[in-house]
């Protein structure tokens, strides 16, 4: 049985404040140019594989939904 | 197969949408990007679900950035006055007691304007879980100097720094939380590195655990980002608070005594209306009323002298530790068993004793329309002699005189004016106490008001009423119901119609 982990990011709640992206120690996370609905940038997943779920981010981020943590299982 | 599982995601003891926040964001918090209070309330309503609270929290956050708070924790919510969520939690809690009551107060709301209230619940232990935001500044109103801000750090107060000879120096709130003997818990937690965020969750959810059993108040100090108001950017000012702010800030624990503590009990409140009405009006209840426990209204006695067809204002002085007041209160209650509108209103020297006091009674039947008797007093009753000489002056020209013939004597009064006296303090010594004094001068009022005012049938109704009141006054030392009544008796003997030297007109 194979684990992975990632994070999903809700880009009309992140506020681009980059704390996600200075906590996650693989770098996963990275700030964007595009702007979302509130006109402000937000962080993008540009490093999935390396994501460990350690879910650093999601405790760091001051907004209630902006990331969320998925962990995928692969059964053989 | 690969199948998917959410392990993190938006905490449940959030609402699912803020249908509160006025703007079409329903999703969003208002707070600048970056901003802890985020952090924070993101602990906070995951800990609202796993420990299964949120039927029985109330999230208290002021006036500050926070004061929306109800807009988002999915438990009751309020928003105080300025540094006022002491005294609301305090209330809540002891109401309350199976309630879990976070106060969440700001460096600002806790340290500058709410902090007498604050360190007073520190000092009564109340059972509560206070998370204390520390970011160094005033963040709502645009970032003045907090109690908190740093020596050196730039506000919009202290543009060239906080100084220290000035300004004072950053005031270190956990450390005086757990100098005191009641707290529980003081921990001080930084939200900057995820290291230092996951010892913030641990620290606030050991926090509400001891809420919730009732350990007494445990107090969680937050270095907390402000990145708007301190003009720096995430990394920035997580570098700020991790070498400037712990600098004089220092993290950890401070106390921690909860495994030792009983749970805190008080007692239980009762809100029950027909208890309460039971408890506060006992006569309602069937209890005995009778003219004798001076309780009963007499409805049925109406007082047809003309003298009480007006508004009648008396001012009652002498020294303090004289008995003025109490005399005063006497009368007060005489007017009101007989179905006037009364107002009683005492004034108190600085000084306890060796003072003057004095004390405005005015009676109607109509509404009263000031307390205050310092002119045109119908009737002035002075114990002392520096009292009439300073009152005499507010007399009306028709005006009566009560006073203590003992110790007072008689200046010349106005041609229309009367003087009754009593030698009271004299004979309430050869009753064994001077505190008979007051009974003997309501002996003189009641000849006086015999040979001057009252019919008959009000002759006799004065006596009872005094009766009545004194019974009142002193229903819960009845033993010396009997000896003032001997007093008042013995007050009416001896009371004269003074001969006075009339000022011609
Ligand atoms: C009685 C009263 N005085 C002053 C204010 C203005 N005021 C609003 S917020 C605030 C400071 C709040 O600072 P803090 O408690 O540190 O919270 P923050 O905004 O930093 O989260 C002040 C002084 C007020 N609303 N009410
Ligand atoms: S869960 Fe951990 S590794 Fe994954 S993105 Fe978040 S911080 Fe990075
Ligand atoms: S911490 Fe949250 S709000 Fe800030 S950039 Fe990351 S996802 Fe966006
Ligand atoms: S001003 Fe500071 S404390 Fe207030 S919301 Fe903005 S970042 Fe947060």
């Amino acid at each position: 049985m194979k684990k992975r982990y990632f994070p999903k990011i809700r880009n009309d709640e992140c506020k681009g404040c980059e704390r996600c992206v200075i906590a996650c120690p693989k770098g996963v996370l990275a700030l964007g140019k595009a702007l979302n609905v509130m006109g402000l940038p937000h962080v993008f997943v540009a490093d999935e594989a390396a994501c460990t779920g350690c879910s650093l981010c999601f405790y760091t981020c001051p907004e209630p939904g902006a990331i969320s943590i998925i962990e995928e299982k692969e059964e053989d | 197969m690969k199948t998917f599982r959410i392990i993190k995601d938006r905490p449940a003891g959030f609402f699912a949408e803020f249908e509160k926040r006025p703007a079409p964001l329903r999703h969003n918090m208002h707070y600048c990007p970056g901003c802890g209070h985020g952090v924070l309330h993101k602990i906070v309503a995951e800990a609202l679900t796993d420990f299964d609270i949120k039927d029985r929290t109330t999230f208290i956050s002021p006036v500050g950035c926070a004061v929306f708070g109800y807009y988002y924790m999915d438990c009751f919510g309020i928003s105080t006055p300025h540094g006022r969520a002491p005294a609301v939690a305090t209330g809540l809690s002891r109401a309350h007691r199976d309630s879990v009551v976070i106060s969440y107060q700001g460096d600002g709301d806790l340290a500058a304007i709410g902090f007498n209230e604050f360190i007073h619940t520190v000092n009564r232990g109340e059972n509560l879980c206070y998370i204390f935001v520390n970011n160094a500044i005033y963040g709502m109103t645009g970032g003045q100097m907090a109690p908190t801000t740093l020596v050196g750090q730039k506000t919009s107060t202290t543009p060239h720094g906080r100084c220290a000879s000035e300004d004072g120096i950053p005031f270190r709130v956990a450390e005086i939380v757990a100098s005191q003997p009641n707290p529980v818990y003081v921990e001080r937690v930084a939200l900057s590195t995820p290291k230092e965020i996951m010892k913030a969750r641990a620290a606030i959810r050991k926090a509400i655990k001891n809420t919730m059993e009732r350990k007494g108040l445990s107090f969680v100090e937050v270095l907390s980002p402000c990145p708007v108001g301190l003009k720096k950017d995430a990394a920035g000012i997580s570098k700020f608070i991790d070498e400037e702010m712990t600098k004089i800030f220092p993290l950890g624990k401070l106390k921690d005594v909860a495994a030792e503590r009983v749970p805190v009990e008080h007692p239980v409140p009762v809100y029950d209306r027909e208890k309460v009405r039971a408890a506060l009006f006992p006569q309602e209840n069937g209890a005995e009323e009778t003219e004798s426990s001076g309780k009963k209204l007499r409805e049925d006695v109406y007082n047809e002298s003309e003298i009480f067809e007006k508004e009648r204002r008396i001012k009652v002085a002498g020294a303090g530790g004289q008995g003025v007041l109490s005399l005063a209160y006497i009368i007060a209650h005489m007017a009101r068993l007989r179905n006037f509108n009364v107002t009683y209103l005492p004034t108190y020297g600085p000084e306890m004793r060796g003072g003057t006091a004095d004390c405005s009674v005015v009676a109607s039947r109509r509404e009263i329309a000031s307390p205050i008797v310092d002119s045109n007093a119908n009737m002035l009753i002075v114990l002392n002699q520096p009292s009439l000489d300073k009152y005499l002056p507010q007399l009306k020209p028709t005006g009566v005189i009560v006073y203590d013939s003992s110790s007072v004597t008689l200046p010349e009064i106005g041609e229309n004016q009367v003087a009754y006296g009593v030698p009271a303090a004299q004979l309430a010594v050869g009753l064994g106490s001077t505190r008979y004094g007051n009974s003997l001068i309501l002996g003189a009022l009641a000849k006086m008001m015999e040979e001057l005012f009252l019919t008959p049938k009000d002759t006799k109704d004065f006596s009872d009423v005094v009766e009545a009141a004194l019974r009142e006054c002193f229903a819960d030392k009845p033993k010396i119901i009997a000896p003032n009544l001997e007093a008042f008796r013995l007050g009416k003997e001896n009371a004269f119609r003074a001969e006075t030297i009339k000022t011609p007109k």
